[in-house]
């Protein structure tokens, strides 16, 4: 497909740089050269010059015949202005990033006007990740698929864990309940293991479980179990207001630390009910004054990486049990990986699945086919949600006498509320819900893709 | 530096090379003698045996290629398919002296179409079949008919440091988002131009081999013929053919695509393009007066000042007559056009017609700037921004190639011919002309100069074909040592 993203900063690379690798034809349209050069030496785009929000340089980029255009730029009115030029001059798909929460509702009201096919807030969908972290504070990452019925957490063997040393077809019985081990994180590379793989602490696993058999997981493994009651956040920034917002209400009390006292003064104004402190969270001996300890959890949202993983890493070593950072450039992050730093969320990474997950339901002709993407173990699998229909092949067969590609595996089907963790002996059917788990090499955009040719053993 | 990038390229250049050997083993075959079939079945074995222990003994563990991997991909692919090249000239007695067979590929590569030869004609079919070929591969360029063939990995865009190396122009882009592409649509124009230019030809009645090596020699601007006397025994008819083409190859291929999706007015508002044809223009009238004496009538001088002008000017250096006897005057015109060269993005060589614009508009702000110093001058072309940086490059540009051309003609003085022939050989030679004035007229061939001076000159033309500065990376210490 043509695809024109306009706006070469972080995200706006980042899916140029996915969208390139499956394959798309990408335009780039920036205003800054140094960007442009960059982008032309490493990916395989056609860069454009210029205001991606002008007509003259939509024509240019030929966005009349473009199939989608993604709008990035910094400033949300140049993005719907971009996406209402495009749309003007035929470009079949637009999409935008929209950060103001004052526009959000906005977008509702202008959605058919503006022709917008999508748009997303960054800040809203770290809030809501982390929220949901915070919500199960044993896991370092949780996959909400079919509507929260379906869970995919990532956690790390513990020494001494009881799945520690163990084959993976006896994980179900030594925790009580069925469950699925999708992938496997060691040493750096990832497997989609089958029965006989054997568990090892320092493993980072990726689990499929039914919502309401986490409770369950939880405690069979022995992890915290203790709720969360108290939130330290450390930088007030938007995705500190939405999530202030989303902890108030479900009653967690919530203490800010913020740099700047103006923004401080302001962010007290907006939430009466949370303490807000003005200072400098990464000065030695400031957080032990504030009393860190006596938090469940510290969530680091500050504009520098650096800060928010050293303050994570600092908290940790304090006792305390849970930290989120928040990491705006992902790309050094495994070197962290040995070092405690809990749950990391990526904004950039958040809004790049999001638009990808569309782009590739789109190319695949029916925009249902994928109805949910998520990236596990630092983008080296994913995990796609699929709605069988009667259009699927091989439906009503067995998985044991079908043949998949390497990597593949079947995670979970849901079937009228109920929720399978498939074996060999369960069948797709019209209208499940299905959760695919791929190595992230395997550009996956439809059911179909999951099969060898012949798919069927006799 | 990506030692094992560099190598992997090196092995698929050759594996093509050898690849494009085979048309002419099927020549030898049917129309040579075993000579010839075996010396390019011998060659085609050789390259063949080279480029696939260059793939498989270095598997590259990533595939990034920077710009310093990317010129030296592409300085050390042009010198080893020349050398690989001129095994069948040798091999097959065409050419006994391997120096003189280096000269001849390289020659034919980097599309100068110089000779060592005096009688042409008595060379094996296949031979001069392959020597016209060279000119054709080389004018749009080996590597970039690499990229044609496919992609460098998923959503890799690295290979563009090879291309933006292999095209010597100021500033190279891309015409549609994927490179490959871009390189497809490049050679899809140039092979379309070609088949075109056979057709007419053989419908001028040209027999089918001489046309299809001529549109191959003037396609490429390279200039090689299978006549001793170039292109001078052809019809009025073909001739002003060979010259229209001539002309067409020497604009920027990006026009082509502008007429393709239909952006007319961009075409016309071009100013590299206008300035080309008014530089043709203003030539071809200037040298026709001068040389009316010479001929019957006014319409036969035009058409042989046209397709002089025209050949010189695209760097082609085919002729339809020795213009030695011409009057000082014309010859001057034409040593200038040599300098100036074709369009940017064409398959000509020279210092092109664009680093002449912006340099004239440079110099016209300088003045400006005499004239008012708190003037902000800004230099534009087709309504884009000259940068700073480009403009630099330009001027350093000029520097180097003013020092190379008196570098290489002294040297050449040592071997006692004269100024003349000297300084027309090395600009003839490093602007991928071929011939020049004095003992390397037209009609001469440069035969005058010792295996070394026939080693400079070549030295000269790969480095005119690709814009200087990759070849002269290739002897600078610190691109083979990644410390320094």
């Amino acid at each position: 497909m043509n695809i024109i993203i306009v706006g070469g900063g972080k995200v706006g690379i980042s899916i140029a740089e996915r969208l390139s690798y499956e394959d798309h034809n990408i335009t780039l349209i920036d205003t800054d050269t140094d960007v442009l050069t960059e982008a032309q030496e490493t990916l395989d785009v056609l860069t454009i010059e210029g205001n991606g929000a002008a007509i003259d340089t939509l024509r240019r980029a030929d966005a009349g015949k473009g199939d989608v255009l993604i709008a990035m730029t910094d400033a949300d009115e140049k993005n719907l202005l971009c996406c209402l030029s495009a749309k003007k001059l035929g470009c079949r798909h637009t999409m935008a990033r929209v950060r103001d929460p004052q526009y959000s509702r906005h977008i509702q009201f202008l959605r058919d006007d503006l022709g917008l096919a999508m748009a997303v807030n960054p800040e809203h969908m770290a809030a809501n990740e982390i929220y949901r972290i915070i919500q199960l504070p044993s896991f370092l990452k949780r996959d909400s698929f079919d509507k929260g019925r379906v869970e995919l957490v990532e956690m790390k063997i513990a020494e001494g864990s009881p799945l520690d040393g163990k084959k993976l077809y006896e994980a179900s019985g030594i925790l009580g309940l069925r469950v699925l081990i999708c992938a496997v994180e060691r040493d750096d590379t990832v497997t989609i293991p089958n029965g006989s793989f054997t568990l090892r602490a320092g493993d980072r696993i990726t689990v499929t479980a039914a919502r309401i058999d986490l409770a369950v997981l939880v405690k069979s493994l022995g992890l915290m179990r203790q709720k969360i009651r108290g939130v330290l956040i450390i930088g007030c920034g938007r995705i500190a207001e939405y999530l202030t917002d989303e902890l108030l209400r479900s009653g967690v009390s919530v203490k800010v630390i913020e740099k700047d006292r103006a923004r401080a003064e302001e962010f007290q104004l907006r939430f009466p009910r949370a303490l807000v402190i003005n200072g400098n969270a990464s000065q030695r001996g400031f957080l032990e004054s504030e009393g860190v300890d006596n938090f469940d959890a510290v969530i680091t949202l500050t504009g520098v990486d650096e800060e928010n993983l050293i303050i994570s890493m600092y908290c940790s070593h304090m006792g305390i049990k849970k930290t989120v950072t928040k990491i705006d450039r992902n790309e050094y992050l495994r070197l962290f990986s040995d070092r405690d730093v809990g749950s990391v969320v990526c904004p950039k990474e958040l809004t790049a699945n999001e638009i990808i997950r569309y782009i590739r339901a789109i190319s695949n002709s029916g925009e249902d086919s994928i109805r949910a993407l998520h990236r596990l173990v630092d983008g080296k699998a994913e995990a796609l949600e699929f709605l069988v229909t009667d259009a699927t092949p091989h439906i009503d067969i067995p998985l044991s006498r079908l043949r998949f590609k390497q990597n593949v595996l079947i995670a979970c089907i849901t079937r009228s509320n109920q929720v399978i963790i498939p074996n060999g002996n369960d069948t797709l059917h019209p209208g499940d819900t299905v959760i695919v788990v791929t190595t992230a090499d395997r550009t996956v955009g439809d059911l179909r893709d999951i099969f060898e040719r012949d798919a069927v053993r006799n | 530096m990506n030692y094992k990038i560099v190598s992997n390229y090196l092995g698929r250049i050759l594996l093509l090379e050898s690849a494009t050997m085979l048309p002419s083993l099927i020549m030898a075959i049917f129309a040579d003698g075993l000579t010839s079939a075996v010396a390019f079945a011998v060659s085609i074995a050789v390259a063949a045996g080279a480029g696939l222990l260059l793939i498989f003994c270095f598997k590259p563990k990533n595939r990034n290629i920077f710009s310093r991997e990317g010129c030296v991909i592409v300085a050390l692919s042009w010198v080893a398919i020349s050398l690989f090249g001129a095994l069948p000239m040798t091999l097959s007695g065409a050419i006994p002296s391997f120096i003189d067979a280096v000269f001849e590929t390289v020659s034919g590569f980097t599309t100068t179409g110089a000779t060592i030869l005096t009688d042409i004609e008595s060379l094996p079919m296949s031979v001069l079949y392959w020597r016209s070929f060279t000119h054709w591969l080389g004018g749009m360029g080996v590597l970039i008919f690499l990229l044609a063939l496919g992609p460098d990995g998923r959503g890799n865009g690295m290979s563009f440091q090879i291309m933006r190396a292999e095209s010597p122009t100021p500033t190279a882009g891309k015409l549609a988002p994927k490179l490959h592409l871009t390189a497809r649509i490049l050679y899809s124009i140039y092979l379309g131009l070609t088949v075109l230019q056979i057709i007419i030809l053989i419908c001028g009645g040209m027999p089918v081999f001489d046309a299809v090596t001529a549109s191959f020699s003037t396609a490429g601007t390279g200039g090689f013929s299978i006549k001793n006397d170039s292109f001078a025994s052809y019809s009025p008819f073909c001739q002003t053919t060979l010259a229209v083409f001539m002309l067409l190859f020497g604009v920027n291929f990006n026009i082509y695509f502008l007429i393709l999706i239909g952006e007319f007015r961009r075409v016309f508002k071009n100013s590299e393009l206008r300035a080309y044809l008014a530089i043709v223009g203003v030539s071809v009238a200037a040298v026709t007066v001068n040389v009316l004496k010479f001929f019957d009538s006014a319409k036969v001088a035009f058409h042989h000042a046209f397709f002089q002008v025209v050949s010189i000017i695209t760097t082609t250096g085919g002729t339809t007559l020795d213009y030695e006897p011409w009057p000082e005057f014309s010859h001057v015109v034409l040593l200038i056009l040599m300098v100036v060269g074709a369009c940017a993005g064409s398959t000509g060589g020279g210092v092109k017609v664009t680093r002449l614009v912006i340099m004239w508009k440079a110099f016209r702000n300088e003045i400006k700037k005499l004239l008012h110093p708190h003037a902000v001058p800004t230099i534009e072309m087709d309504g884009e921004v000259v940068e700073r940086s480009t403009l630099a490059r330009c001027g350093v540009f000029f520097f180097v190639y003013m020092i190379l051309v008196s570098l290489s003609t002294l040297l050449l003085s040592i071997e006692g011919c004269d100024l003349e022939t000297n300084l027309s050989a090395v600009l003839a030679c490093i602007n991928n002309v071929g011939p020049g004035f004095g003992l390397v007229g037209p009609a001469m061939a440069y035969t005058c100069y010792s295996p070394v001076g026939k080693l400079l000159l070549a030295f000269d033309m790969l480095l005119g074909r690709l814009g200087i500065f990759p070849v002269l990376l290739l002897f600078v210490p610190s691109t083979w040592n990644g410390r320094k």
